[in-house]
């Protein structure tokens, strides 16, 4: 029987750059204004030059464990999810644990399910922190997502971070993790092949036998789990690979929009894949109040979805345990719109780089 | 690959966390690392330590004709900051407008990649700075 865990710190990246997905459209001779009205996404960040999915892990790690308030060299795990990794063989993990300052007595892997490695990552810790063998461990989601030029991926592959440090219940988690719930299938709706440098998708079939079903199905499970009705979250978040999906997935089990709103984050940066639910959560955690209940429901294509109900404890409120720029005070402020070619030249689309 | 290796692991300390020296003795703060005590030219009581991740731009310089692994990237500003204990070290700027880069501008460290040796060498991870609003 493992004891409780929580949320004791959290921090998220995104890049400075945006492009608008009408200029994207325009590159492509499409209708920009349609494609973001239908997908309900207004403009993606953009990974620089010199950001990878590794740099926007290190620099989410460093606001959760600083937020965390705790020694680092009591880390003792370390696990990044990401399907966009700098080294095809090389943990990206071990990197992020040298730069947060952990001790060099810790487990570290990198962890792939399409979208939702990083809260694969998440219950890895949870069952190792609950289980006593480590006291504290970091998950991070963290993607600079890659979609093929002209591809409809293309106006929502995002880049950002987010990591959480989790630890036992008594160690004053700003938020205690209930309980969770996953669902898994073998459905190929997306995937990269070894060597292939863009993702493919199965265009429509990517959405009721795959998402929405996963989705579902691990929402209804924690409900029944946990014996609780959606009636008693205060927000609830889902995996957002265009704006308009988590809406959908919200409406089919019964939540308001009210309370999905602040976690829908894809329409002003895109889909940042591992990073997509937990920079959703990370922004619900920069506003919850004690006692307020949080449902949160990743999913990873190939297919799976982690389900999980959380909530936040009065240590929410205490100095310093919350980032000092919340998720949309960071994506709102200093940004840089930038054009078609200058994307294509930091993203490394144009073959000569 | 032209086997960087050793250059980029060796600097990991420095070029993750800062981690310059301290001499004990004087209470002198210095970044790179040293190996004897610049004050007072003998080995002191040198010991690892961190250096602040704060500072002003001191002087500061637009690249236009980039060394090699760093064209694609030009122009790039490259400063010399003093950090918020005296100690001045040289970074690359970035995510800073142009009219943000100017000596006494406050910056803060951020973790970017360096170089790559190549495509199918190791890559250097470590501190550049950008101006904070």
């Amino acid at each position: 029987m493992t004891l409780k865990t929580g949320i004791m710190g959290y921090g998220t990246a995104v890049p400075r750059m945006r492009i608008r997905v009408e200029e994207i459209a325009k590159v492509w001779s499409k209708d920009g204004e349609r494609i973001a009205a239908g997908i309900n996404v207004k403009q993606k960040a953009v990974a620089a030059f010199d950001e990878d999915s590794c740099t926007l892990a290190v620099g989410a790690a460093r606001i959760a464990v600083e937020t965390a308030q705790i020694d680092a060299a009591k880390i003792g795990a370390v696990y990044v999810g990401s399907e966009s990794k700098p080294y095809a063989v090389k943990p990206t993990a071990s990197i992020v644990a040298e730069a947060i300052g952990a001790s060099h007595e810790l487990t570290a892997a990198d962890l792939e399910f399409a979208c939702k490695a990083g809260t694969a990552g998440m219950q890895v810790c949870m069952g190792l922190a609950g289980a006593g063998m480590i006291e504290y461990g970091v998950a991070i989601g963290s993607d600079t997502a890659q979609g093929k030029p002209g591809n409809a991926l293309e106006y929502t592959a995002g880049s950002g971070a987010a990591a959480f440090v989790i630890g036992r219940e008594d160690a004053k988690p700003i938020a205690v993790i209930d309980d969770t719930y996953s669902f898994t299938t073998d459905t190929p709706d997306f995937w990269r092949r070894q060597h292939q440098e863009f993702p493919s998708h199965a265009g429509r079939f990517t959405a009721t036998p795959a998402y929405f079903r996963h989705v579902v199905s691990a929402a209804k499970g924690l409900l029944k789990k946990t014996n609780t009705t959606v009636e008693e979250y205060d927000y609830a978040v889902f995996h957002q690979p265009n704006g308009k999906f988590p809406l959908t997935a919200a409406k089919i089990l019964g939540f308001p929009k009210e309370k999905v709103e602040r976690g829908l984050i894809t329409p002003i940066i895109g889909n940042t894949y591992s990073a997509s639910s937990m920079i959703g959560l990370a922004s619900v955690l920069d506003v919850a109040k004690p006692g307020e209940k949080i449902f949160v429901v990743s999913y990873g294509s190939g297919a799976g979805s982690d389900a999980f109900r959380i909530t936040a404890t009065d240590e929410i409120h205490a100095k310093g345990r919350r980032p000092e720029r919340t998720v949309m005070e960071l994506i709102e402020s200093d940004t840089e719109y930038v054009d078609y070619a200058t994307y294509a030249k930091h993203r490394r689309k144009i073959k000569s780089l | 690959m032209r086997n960087l290796l050793p250059l980029i692991w060796r600097k990991i300390p420095e070029r993750y966390n800062l981690i310059g020296s301290r001499d004990e003795e004087t209470g002198k703060e210095y970044f790179p690392q040293r190996k004897i005590s610049p004050a007072v030219r003998r080995r002191g009581k040198l010991v690892d330590h961190p250096m602040p991740r704060d500072g002003t731009i001191y002087s500061y310089s637009l690249v236009h004709s980039a060394p090699t692994g760093f064209e694609v990237e030009s122009p790039y500003f490259i400063a010399i900051i003093e950090l918020s204990n005296g100690v001045r070290i040289l970074s690359q700027l970035v995510d800073s407008p142009a009219e943000r880069v100017k000596m006494g501008a406050k910056v803060k460290l951020v973790f970017r990649k360096i170089f790559e040796d190549e495509a199918e060498g190791a890559i250097a991870y470590g501190y550049k700075f950008k101006v904070v609003q």
